[in-house]
């Protein structure tokens, strides 16, 4: 129990000496996770309505893919990543290896799946519900799907949020993209294994209190907007 | 019983709607619509909309069996008849929105309807999580509508169907009567010649199904033709000129409203209206 005390002072110092290189760390953090999720949402959620609306062979299957792309080992992603963007690899020419780029890369191929296959779901339900209407209407498939995009706006701030908990928690890929270079790629998940690896076990759990305070308040945030978009559209 | 019994298959499928509710010659519907332009609604009239001997199977069996229908301009026909005759499939035919899986279903020759020529009004409104403007605005941007003219229009149809004063009101927070006044307007959106209701008063109280009602007569009464599917015998005897009465997924007859309730011609339709089980 004395660790977990000394991580509530190691991370209540932390914030009270207004550790520039923690604000950097932290700025880094949110920068590219935000970054990916933000990528993910504009790709993934058009991606998961066509897919939830659209009929093809092969539907099934691709659904079942993108579930399971939601369980991809972020090890393994960090690991194709490199390999793409490292100096032998094909888009090595464009030098991204170990800069916020890569990590931002790693971590929107990590929650792209999971926002998809979220929005899948979510627009699915909500294709049983209007499908005869909107084609009543003369809705074609994309007026159908941003139609419904709109419409599941409020359920898909948590598509969004799991995104945002799924990069926000990473750790392997953007160590193996991002190399945990001081005042560069540094960011608080590279951190915490970094003080975890050196021993100062109180400061990394420190600064894991850190990141779950920042996590906890963007959802709050999130969920605060969406109470108040919600009370105004009363739905 | 294959064929309906009030009159012969040919002399139904040249009949006309016509009657007390929605009694305007075929010609006079376009001129009565000073929105429309003539060539666009020339463009976009689906008549005659027919069923030629369309069958469509559900789990096994035929849910509608070689049904043939014509529906021509002016008029409300009702479509009656009891669970599982097929009622609701035969409205999706005729919206187009399902293909029959044998026969023909064609609107004016064509193997689809024309855009914005079919409105349609389901049993759940399924109204769009904005408000009340909204769902028509939205209908109307489907539809093609300029911008600017949506809300304008928008307002003219709420102002018909008596919402105007719940246009910012959330759809969804509305009364069901509201709400499926909503739902006429929003297919009342792109002016269609041909209105299809599916029991669209089943979940209100009399008064929001007098109000709907209120509201369909008003419709028809400017040129729009109606087939409402419908169990409520009353509501048949209010509102439809001729009554189509389908018999697991066989028309057993269609026959003008009055003559259908006085002497239905089939004895399926007969055991219906005195409440008898006819399996």
């Amino acid at each position: 129990m004395q660790e977990f005390t000394d991580a509530f002072g190691a991370a209540f110092a932390l914030l009270a000496s207004g550790d520039p290189e923690l604000a950097e760390i932290v700025g880094l953090s949110l920068r590219v996770t935000l970054t990916a999720v933000a990528i993910s949402c504009l790709v993934g959620m058009p991606l998961g309505a066509l897919l939830a609306i659209a009929r093809f062979p092969g539907r099934g299957a691709a659904a079942a893919l993108l579930n399971a792309l939601m369980g991809l080992p972020p090890v393994v992603v960090g690991l194709a990543t490199y390999l793409l963007l490292s100096r032998s690899g094909p888009l090595g020419a464009l030098g991204l290896l170990y800069t916020p780029a890569a990590m931002i890369i790693a971590q929107t191929i990590l929650t792209l799946p999971l926002v998809a296959a979220l929005t899948r779901q979510t627009i699915a339900d909500l294709h049983a519900e209007h499908d005869e209407t909107l084609r009543a209407l003369g809705a074609g498939r994309w007026a159908t799907a941003l139609t419904l995009l709109h419409d599941g706006r409020f359920a898909l701030t948590t598509a969004a949020l799991a995104g945002f908990g799924r990069a926000a928690a990473e750790v392997g890929a953007v160590m193996i993209v991002g190399g945990n270079i001081a005042h560069a790629t540094r960011v608080m998940t590279t951190a915490i294994a970094l003080e975890t690896a050196r021993g100062e076990l109180a400061l990394a759990l420190g600064l894991g209190m850190i990141l779950l305070g920042i996590s906890a308040a963007v959802n709050l945030a999130a969920m605060a907007l969406r109470a108040r978009a919600e009370r105004a559209a009363h739905v | 019983m294959s064929e309906p019994a009030s009159r012969p298959a040919a002399e139904q499928a040249a009949a006309p709607l016509s009657g007390p509710a929605c009694g305007r010659p075929a010609g006079a519907r376009a001129a009565d619509r000073p929105a429309e332009p003539t060539r666009a609604a020339a463009a976009r009239d689906p008549w005659p909309v027919r069923l030629d001997r369309v069958s469509v199977r559900r789990g096994g069996r035929a849910a509608v069996d070689a049904l043939t229908l014509r529906l021509d301009p002016g008029g409300v026909l009702a479509l009656m008849g009891p669970n599982g005759a097929g009622k609701s499939l035969t409205l999706r035919l005729l919206a187009g929105l399902i293909a029959p899986d044998e026969g023909a279903a064609t609107w004016a020759g064509r193997p689809t309807p024309p855009r914005g020529a079919v409105g349609v009004v389901f049993q759940r409104p399924a109204l769009l999580r904005r408000s009340t403007l909204g769902n028509v605005t939205h209908a109307l941007a489907l539809a093609g509508a300029p911008r600017r003219a949506r809300r304008a229009r928008a307002m003219a149809l709420l102002a018909q169907a008596g919402l105007t004063h719940r246009a910012d009101a959330p759809a969804r927070a509305l009364s069901g009567g509201e709400q499926q006044r909503l739902a006429l307007a929003r297919a009342l959106a792109c002016a269609p010649a041909l209105l299809l209701l599916d029991e669209p008063t089943a979940n209100l109280d009399p008064r929001a199904t007098a109000q709907v009602e209120a509201l369909l007569r008003e419709v028809c009464a400017q040129g729009v033709t109606a087939l409402v599917v419908t169990h409520d015998a009353g509501q048949a005897r209010r509102v439809a000129d001729e009554v189509a009465f389908l018999h697991n997924g066989r028309l057993t007859e269609r026959t003008p409203a009055r003559e259908f309730f006085a002497r239905p011609a089939s004895p399926e339709g007969r055991a219906y209206l005195e409440g008898r089980l006819l399996l």
